[in-house]
């Protein structure tokens, strides 16, 4: 559970990050905007993207409603919510904290 | 909001299924789209059906989906046992409903506080004292001049409140035409205030309206009498209401919800304290009065100082009203000042019916239970059953990875969908049996009237009896089927005795609780036939009783001409005048002095009687001669046999005379009676006396009479036919005479055993239901022991065993757990029976045939429940059992 816990961590904080920037993108569009905007470097595992988005949900960060896409079929968008917004602040200071500490380490060893 | 999308989620499981599969498609076609190859977009995808799986297990409350899945189990579960399914939800929800009908009578009737504030600190004054026959006796009613002194005494610490009981008066909103009956309540000024109500119409009464006798003619409606007398019509302030010579004005309508204290009767009209003229008599104790502790006053350490000042107070009073007692012997004057003060609570209200029902509505509650816990018994027999056939089925379950509690709550879901279901169909059952009853609780002219809403305090009590049978039906089974090892399980069984074990014990149980539903049943029906079957000693049949006013008095001449009047009406056969009806409401003892002597110890019970009385009742004459038009009151009297043999013992009473104490007429003995009774069928005979109908004054003028009642025997089988043309013909003389209320002997002879009829129904009511339920559970029980013995039955047999041997192994022990069974509840009853003794009229517990009934009863049931069983053990054909195995 531990181990899941930071890597789910650091997903969450990403599609937190992108939804706040770019409100209203559906799934696949939210993993293409993880691989541009970190230059190709960091690569959702798309499998467990969407596991993911409901667990953020149900935790009420993020809310979800289907649209009619051009092609004729539906896709479901994702914004954030308030608490999602308060949330993000929290995990990215968290975040902040614990890269500048392992830079830290790195540094002094 | 996400607890409840995901309980919503998991309601609707396939729909989201739908959609997260849609999602996941349209991510797919989405990469393709972008460019992507097919393949290697599946491939980065991953396995669709772990992220659906994952998706899914987030997005649903799993513990609900999985109790979702189980219900629907456990609803196939009772599809496929139709018949026993149907037969326990019906047995159960019987029990339910009973159980719930008879505690919202006793909630209506003796918990539920009074809807005022504080009324966990309202208390009763009443006394403890030696009654009339030396008995211990209660006397709840106070004279107001006392009631004001203690009043005053207590106003630091408590308001003292005086309310009498409800009279089901004549009054009228017009003219005399339009009598019609209202319970008219007196109350003292302070009571509405002291309880926080507020009107809903108008004021109430408030303590300015205790001033001097007479002085606020104002009267106040309750909200129940407004709304079904008048509509709730707005404009009813300022109308005037009639009883008897007074002229009250409405001022006002109270809160909607109280009806008084008096539990079991709802007030009409309030009317104040001193518009009574009882009010300023120091001899007439007329009223109950109430205690309200002031706030911030702790009922623990203030009661006992607060009751021994009033003790003094009131005993002050009364010492000083005793000295006016002329010619009374000492103990009487010691008996009359020797009581104890107490208090009781009456947050619930205080009312006779209280006292009368406490009991009988205990019992009620139990026999209901005792049929609960019979079906409960049969039902959870049934589940273990099911359970047993089911031990394979479970240790498979285990075997395959089935968590123990998942097992448990498999079983418990079935319980509850069958106490589910029970419940409902027991509240529906509730809802019609609990006015049922209460409608026969008293004579049908004047009900007892509860205000039985279904309220949180029921939904309550019915919640946590479903939550009990749940618990009580599934756990035994459930705790059994966790505990399965499946190895032994699927080998095929470990002690196969074991639920047949379980089960006897619940036989025995069963039966326990069957023989004190019919023990006490058969006391009670038996009370009522012995109390029905009585003797009276005068006829009922065709006698019609005019119970006849005259609001200004009339003299006994104007009476006689009103009856010589009834007689002339073709179809009256006899019509004779009594001052009150026997076994009516009304019983008025007088002291008896023999010879100037002062009062005997023992009183007697009198009823003036025109002549003619006793011939139209056809009491006979043991000796002497009926009265004649010229006889009064005082001078001749006829007494009945016990009064001769108690006042003139070893004596004949003919010719000899007696006093209504010293210093009186005497009245001479003309005739003797046999005993009838008097006021109550339960009773002992008291001695009592006729006096003439005719009564003169210490002049010997003839004195007025301002109620009595026309006795006639009619020709008609129905004497009430007669009725509106007979109180047409008195209204019709305008002699001021009037009906007031119109009855016949017979009613008043069944009214007096309307509890007694009650507890009777009931309680054979639910004796036949738990010997149905028993005799079925025994059947059920015997016939899957023969079903499981089959393979042992069959080698028996083969090896030469006999029928007898054979109907011995099948039903020995039975027989043994219904003998412990019967003397456990023998046990019960007699128990049980020793706090309803009150309740029996010449019965006893210990009497041979009250326990023979129900021990034969049970026996036959034994019987017929067992022939299937023992027949099928019989027939067993030892070659067709042993080749299937």
């Amino acid at each position: 559970m531990a181990k899941n816990d930071s890597l789910q961590g650091s997903l969450d904080l990403l599609v937190l990050k992108i939804l706040s920037r770019r409100p209203r993108l559906h799934g696949y569009a939210i993993m293409a905007a993880i691989a541009s905007t970190s230059g190709d470097v960091l690569h959702a595992e798309e499998g467990s993207l969407y596991p993911a988005l409901y667990r953020m949900e149900e935790a009420g960060w993020i809310r979800a409603e289907w649209i009619k896409k051009d092609s004729g079929r539906r896709a479901r968008i994702y914004e954030l919510t308030a608490a999602g917004k308060k949330q993000l602040g929290t995990a990215e200071s968290r975040w902040q904290s614990v890269s500048l500490a392992i830079n830290r380490v790195l540094r002094e060893a | 909001m996400s607890l409840w999308s995901r309980i919503s989620n998991a309601v609707r499981g396939e729909r989201l299924n739908r959609e997260i599969e849609e999602e996941l498609q349209s991510h797919i076609e989405e990469a393709i789209a972008s460019g992507r190859d097919p393949r290697e977009a599946r491939r980065a995808f991953g396995s669709a059906l772990r992220a659906r799986e994952a998706s899914h297990s987030i997005r649903v409350a799993g513990w609900l989906e999985s109790l979702l899945a189980d219900v629907r189990f456990g609803w196939r579960q009772l599809c496929r046992n139709k018949v026993t399914s149907v037969a326990a939800v019906l047995s159960l929800a019987l029990g339910i409903g009973s159980c719930v009908a008879a505690f919202r009578l006793i909630d209506a009737l003796l918990w539920r506080p009074l809807p005022i504030s504080n009324p966990s600190k309202l208390y009763v004054l009443s006394r403890k004292m030696i009654g009339l026959y030396g008995k211990p006796a209660e006397d709840s009613y106070w004279a107001t001049p006392d009631f004001n002194l203690m009043r005053d005494a207590a106003k630091d610490q408590a308001d003292l409140i005086a309310i009498s009981d409800a009279d089901r008066t004549d009054i009228t909103w017009s003219t005399d035409d339009d009598m019609e009956k209202a319970h008219v309540v007196y109350v003292s000024g302070n009571m509405f205030p002291v309880f926080g109500l507020e009107p809903t119409l108008g004021r109430l009464l408030a303590p300015a309206d205790d001033r001097g006798p007479g002085a606020s003619p104002y009267a106040v409606l309750s909200w129940d009498y407004w709304n079904h007398r008048f509509g709730r019509d707005p404009h009813i302030l300022g109308r005037l209401l009639h009883i008897g010579d007074q002229t009250f004005e409405i001022i006002g309508v109270g809160p909607r919800d109280f009806t008084g204290t008096e539990t079991g009767t709802i007030t009409d009209i309030f009317l104040p304290l001193n518009m009574n003229s009882f009010a300023t008599q120091d001899n007439m104790m007329w009223h109950r009065s109430f205690l309200m502790l002031k706030p911030g006053l702790n009922p623990a350490t203030a009661l006992e100082p607060l009751r021994q000042h009033l003790s003094a107070v009131s005993r002050a009073f009364e010492a000083e009203l005793s000295k006016h007692f002329s010619g009374m012997p000492q103990t009487f004057i010691d008996r009359f000042l020797n009581k104890k003060l107490v208090f009781y609570p009456a947050g619930a209200g205080i009312s006779d019916l209280q006292k009368d029902y406490r009991r009988s509505l205990a019992i009620l509650g139990l026999l209901a239970s005792l049929v609960l816990l019979i079906a409960c018994v049969n039902v959870a027999n049934m589940m273990t059953a099911q359970a047993a056939a089911r031990a394979q089925e479970m240790a498979l379950r285990i075997s395959i990875g089935a968590g123990r509690r998942r097992l448990v709550q498999l079983i418990l879901c079935q319980s509850a969908l069958l106490a589910l279901l029970a419940s409902a169909l027991g509240a529906f059952f509730a809802a019609w049996s609990a006015p049922f009853v209460l409608s026969r609780v008293n004579p049908p002219d004047d009900p007892a009237r509860l205000a039985l809403t279904a309220d949180w305090r029921v939904l309550l009590f019915g919640v946590g009896l479903m939550i009990l049978i749940v618990l009580f039906l599934g756990l035994l089974p459930a705790l059994r089927v966790s505990a399965v090892r499946p190895v032994v399980a699927l080998k095929g069984g470990e002690d196969p005795h074991a639920p047949r074990r379980l089960m006897r014990g619940a036989i025995a149980l069963q039966v326990a609780f069957c023989f004190l539903v019919l023990f006490l049943s058969s006391l009670f029906v038996t009370s009522f036939q012995r109390l029905q079957n009585r003797p009276l000693g005068f006829s009922t049949d065709r006698l019609l009783l005019l119970e006849t006013v005259a609001d200004k008095g009339q003299l006994p001449v104007i009476w006689n001409q009103t009856a010589e009047a009834l007689r002339a009406v073709p179809g009256v056969n006899s019509v004779a005048i009594s001052g009150w009806p026997l076994l009516g409401r009304i019983k008025i003892n007088s002291e008896i002095s023999i010879n100037g002597a002062p009062p005997s110890p023992t009183s007697a019970w009198f009823l003036n009687v025109s002549p003619g009385w006793l011939s139209t009742m056809k009491i006979p004459l043991v000796a002497g001669r009926d009265f004649n038009p010229e006889d009064t009151s005082p001078g001749a009297a006829i007494v009945n046999e016990t009064f001769a043999k108690t006042f003139f013992p070893g004596q004949d009473a003919i010719g000899r005379t007696f006093a209504r104490g010293s210093n009186q007429p005497p009245y001479k003995i003309v005739a003797v009676t046999p005993d009838v009774p008097y006021s109550d069928l339960r009773e002992p005979s008291r001695p009592v006396f006729y006096a003439p109908f005719d009564e003169i004054d210490h002049k010997s003028a003839p004195s007025t009479v301002d109620f009595a009642t026309f006795v006639l025997h009619t020709g008609a089988q129905n004497p009430l036919a007669l009725a509106d043309s007979l109180r047409q013909l008195i209204a019709q003389r305008h002699n001021g005479l009037r009906v007031s209320n119109v009855t016949t002997q017979l009613d008043l002879v069944r009214d007096q055993t309307v509890r007694e009829r009650l507890i009777a129904m009931l309680a054979a009511f639910f004796a036949v239901v738990a010997l149905l339920l028993a005799g079925i559970g025994l059947y059920a029980v015997l016939n899957y022991s023969v079903l499981q013995r089959r393979r042992e039955i069959g080698i028996r047999i083969a090896i030469g065993s006999t029928r007898a041997g054979i109907v011995r192994i099948v039903t020995l022990d039975v027989f043994l757990m219904i003998a412990l069974g019967g003397c456990a509840g023998a046990a019960l009853g007699f128990g049980a029976a020793r706090y309803v003794a009150s309740l029996f009229y010449q019965v006893k517990a210990t009497d041979t045939d009250m326990i023979a009934l129900p021990a034969l009863a049970i026996l036959l049931t034994t019987l017929v429940a067992t022939l299937p069983a023992v027949l099928r053990a019989l027939r067993t054909d030892p070659t067709v059992i042993l080749r299937s195995e």
